[in-house]
């Protein structure tokens, strides 16, 4: 059973059609690109699968389980974590409690126990502290701990929105725009940080991205969007060899 | 039914002082982004202003007008630029506070100078009452003259905005402050130009409102301020017809409420039917839409 | 690690020290017999402002909802309390017990209405939520001042009208005499007991805040959008931070109503003035943090009194103290001043 299945989902917003008849099939473990110019509807796809947007047809299918039309937070639980374009972290909390927040709803305890300090708060806060610190670690920024996560340099912060986004324990990963705004260097290093994520955490990834170099680099299958439609689909040399693709980005 | 009609009427009368208030409270809110917590004692001002030049002075009605346009437009433009421009960019948080404490200083100058006794406004409008249907409906002239205020004001007022270049600065401001710099607006004399807009709004309003309801302390603007905030809220706050609808509609509802259910639980009311309003229209009647860009 | 958690616990034992030492201070001096009676009057109205204002700050600093209403939630604790405690004296005769249980009882009818307030309230935003919240204050405030409540055997009785409309029996007692209110409730509450009830709201309120739960509801104020995509309830969260907030300040209401002869909603202690006051409380003590609510509550209380000889004017100085102290700390350029100077000192020391 594939871990994403989405049928013909479309969305519009005041007569414009966003999204037209998307559809996308994602293997487990699969590490897979949406590219498209901008405004293609990119983000409105995200926005779909993680419920932020309803669509106005259309089922999405996460590892057999209907998710359509559930709320954002209820998608996360079901397992869909994602980070945004523009990023959005919770900027006054230290980068552990980013982590720790992502942990929420996989160490319980009840408010009171929290107000009283009781033992199941202190077991759980610590084996959170403790897992915070194993996702820290991979996405290297176990030394920052403790800075506000307004206060991380602009690479960084894009990192702690992965590493949050992990915490929640997804069974799939949005990424979108991750390199966004970062030089070749950093972008090389994302690519490490993208495809140790997928192997370490046997994760499925489906990312939007610009940067040519990291989608061809990275990616597996890719989906190209062109004003709201699909242009193309397939293994990621065909597609970006396929000449309507090609005249979409460079324009006719 | 003849007393429905006069409750009615007078409501909108009272409705079109929370109107009138209600337009400065919008358009401060609409262009500078800020709840003026002080505009309600800018009435206040106005109403003593008024008081000093008839009563104390002995000077003509139409010069205490005159004179408390004056008064409260200088004072409104001198607040903004001494207090609410250097935090243009501070935390709303922070100019809330502020203005908090420019309200506490206007009522405490006035206590100072006028103490806290209630001073007996004589009323402005000394025209007799209009008696209509054989003598069985009397309206008075303040009413008459208050509702005629503010179809002029509000005719004035949308006139000034869609046909004059300082209108149309305002508007540009109020959409996309910083695009508005970028095309070669004035900011801070656009702002200004509305607080002085604003003010002597509230002085027209204080000079109404103490007019119909006579007794004058350095409180007499909190209450009706907080209710044209609400009018405003209850339109859609940043839109001015908004705010004539909303105050128009507040009015009349606290006339009824007074009159038929219960003079006490009558702000009760009021406020009940604004949490009802927003609750299906978070925005206000007239409000528009916001949505977050994910 | 270690050094990031004993921090936060150096930073919470500060505060507490903070409130600790100032009792042990003041009841030095009371023992000395150094202090005014005006003074000894405002201990225990301190202790309430200094909750309310903790209590505040979880909506507006934790939350970060702009909330106009505190004072409502305090009038609805107040008279909750005051009306138990009245019609259990019958049947418990200890002033102290009845006071006890009537903190609960505050402290719950408040968290009650602020969650049946809430959901409706917390779908809006900014200024809406704030007129909103303004506007149930006033409501609570006004409903109040028409109420009349009654006891008899058969029960509780209720009246929008006057006492007569409550048809009790002869052996009826009538506790809320509507804009009267309710008179003759013990004054049981000292400052001792005031000083308790603010540790234990800072034991509520910082234990809250490091928890998952006042992450969580941090996490809704940095980035709703984002807490959301982690899986965090919203409502639940905004619901828990908003009636902990009430629930707090029906026991600064309870403690109110027990510290005066006679409770009656005027606009002054219940209205929206109140709100604002503790809503300055809360700014000018820095947003968010709850030791600069502590220490804003005691010096904005005690300022205007200390100015007392100044008479007329201290209002008025008030007033310019809260409009300098804003455009001191908030002005971009102020700030901007501030931090030119701070990082000379720092540079100053690196090259001494």
């Amino acid at each position: 059973m594939a871990m994403l299945e989405v049928k013909n989902i479309s969305i519009s917003f005041g007569g414009l059609k966003a999204v037209d008849d998307f559809n996308i099939t994602i293997e487990k473990g699969q590490l897979y690109g949406l590219i498209g110019p901008n405004g293609a509807g990119k983000t409105t796809i995200f926005n779909l699968l993680t419920g932020v947007y309803k669509p106005d047809c259309g089922r999405i299918l996460l590892d057999g389980q209907d998710i359509t039309g559930h709320k954002t937070a209820a998608i996360n639980r079901a397992g869909i974590a994602r980070t945004f374009q523009n990023i959005r972290l919770f900027k006054d909390l230290s980068v552990l409690d980013n982590v720790k927040v992502g942990l929420h709803n996989h160490y319980r305890y009840s408010t009171l126990a929290g107000i009283f300090r009781l033992p199941s708060y202190r077991k759980a806060e610590k084996d959170m502290d403790e897992r915070a610190m194993e996702l820290l670690k991979v996405f290297d920024l176990d030394r920052e701990f403790a800075y506000k996560a307004s206060n991380l340099p602009y690479g960084k912060q894009r990192k702690l929105e992965i590493a949050r986004a992990m915490a929640t324990d997804p069974k799939l990963l949005l990424l979108d725009e991750p390199a966004a705004g970062m030089n070749p260097n950093e972008t090389a290093e994302l690519m490490n940080t993208i495809r140790f994520v997928r192997d370490h955490f046997d994760m499925t990834i489906l990312l939007i991205e610009h940067d040519m170099k990291l989608v061809s680099g990275i990616c597996e299958r890719l989906t190209v969007l062109n004003f709201g439609h699909m242009l193309a689909e397939g293994p990621t040399g065909e597609v970006l060899n396929d000449p309507q693709v090609i005249a979409a980005y460079l324009g006719e | 039914m003849m007393s429905f009609l006069s409750y009615f009427i007078n409501g909108v009368s009272l409705g079109s002082v929370y109107a009138i208030i209600a337009l400065g409270y919008t358009m401060v809110y609409g262009i500078a982004k800020m709840l003026n917590f002080a505009h309600g004692d800018i009435i206040m001002v106005g109403g003593f202003t008024v008081f000093t030049i008839v009563s104390t002075m002995g000077g003509s009605p139409v010069a205490g007008v005159l004179a408390s346009i004056v008064v409260c437009t200088v004072l409104g433009v001198t607040i903004e630029k001494v207090a609410y421009r250097p935090l243009r960019d501070a935390s709303p948080l922070a100019v809330l506070i502020t203005a908090i404490g420019v309200s506490y200083l206007l009522q405490n100058v006035a206590l100072l100078i006028f103490g806290s006794n209630a001073r007996q406004f004589t009323s402005v409008v000394t025209l007799p009452p209009l008696k209509l249907a054989g003598g069985e409906l009397s309206i008075s002239s303040v009413t008459i003259v208050t509702i005629l205020s503010c179809i002029v004001i509000m005719i004035a007022l949308t006139l000034f905005i869609n046909r004059t270049k300082v209108g149309q600065a305002m508007l540009a401001v109020s959409e996309d402050r910083g695009a508005a710099t970028l095309m070669g607006i004035n900011v801070n004399g656009t702002i200004a130009v509305t607080f002085a807009i604003g003010s002597a709004l509230a002085a027209v309003a204080g000079v109404l409102l103490c007019s119909a309801y006579p007794s004058l302390t350095p409180y007499t603007g909190s209450m009706p301020g907080i209710k044209a905030f609400v009018a405003a809220v209850f339109g859609g706050i940043g839109s001015i017809p908004g705010a004539m609808i909303g105050g128009i509609l507040l009015g009349i509802i606290e006339n009824l409420a007074k009159a038929y259910i219960s003079s006490q639980l009558s702000d009760a009311i009021v406020f009940s039917v604004l949490i009802l309003v927003l609750l299906v229209r978070p925005t206000g009647i007239l409000g528009r839409k916001i949505s977050e860009k994910v | 690690m270690k050094a990031y958690k004993k921090k936060v616990l150096v930073q919470n034992t500060i505060t507490y020290a903070l409130v600790i030492a100032s009792y042990l201070l003041i009841q030095a001096l009371i023992a000395g017999d150094l202090i005014n009676s005006l003074l000894k009057g405002l201990l225990v109205p301190l202790c309430i402002y200094v909750i309310l204002a903790v209590s505040l700050n979880l909506t507006v600093g934790i939350l970060g909802e702009l909330s106009l209403g505190h004072a409502g939630f305090m009038c609805v604790g107040a008279f909750a309390g005051a009306f138990f405690n009245q019609m259990m004296e019958p049947s418990l005769p200890s002033d102290q017990l009845r006071f006890l249980i009537a903190l609960f009882v505050g402290a719950a009818v408040a968290a009650a209405f602020g969650i049946l307030i809430g959901i409706p309230v917390l779908r809006l935003k900014g200024d809406y939520l704030a007129i909103v919240t303004l506007a149930f204050g006033e409501i609570i405030k006004n409903v109040i001042n028409v109420l009349y409540v009654g006891v008899d055997s058969r029960g509780i009785h209720l009246s929008f009208k006057d006492v007569a409309s409550l048809g009790l029996e002869e052996s009826g007692r009538v506790i809320i005499k509507g804009a009267q209110g309710i008179t003759g409730t013990p004054k049981t509450a000292t400052f001792t007991i005031g000083i308790i009830l603010v540790l234990i709201t800072l034991f509520i309120v910082l234990n809250m805040i490091h928890s998952r739960t006042g992450r969580a509801i941090m996490a809704i104020r940095d980035n709703r959008i984002a807490a959301e995509s982690v899986g965090i309830d919203i409502t639940k969260y905004k619901l828990m931070a908003f009636s902990v907030s009430a629930a707090l300040a029906g026991v600064a209401g309870v403690l109110y109503a027990h510290n005066l002869a006679t409770l009656a909603a005027t606009p002054k202690n219940f209205g929206y003035n109140m709100s604002i006051t503790i809503l300055v409380f809360v700014v000018m003590g820095g947003i968010g943090s709850i030791r600069g609510s502590i220490i804003a509550a005691v010096v904005l209380t005690l300022l205007p009194e200390m100015l007392r000889g100044l008479n007329d004017y201290r209002m008025l100085i008030y007033a310019v103290v809260l409009i300098v102290m804003m455009l001191l700390t908030s002005s971009p350029r102020a700030i901007e001043m501030r931090e030119r100077f701070f990082a000379f000192r720092k540079t100053g020391k690196k090259g001494a």
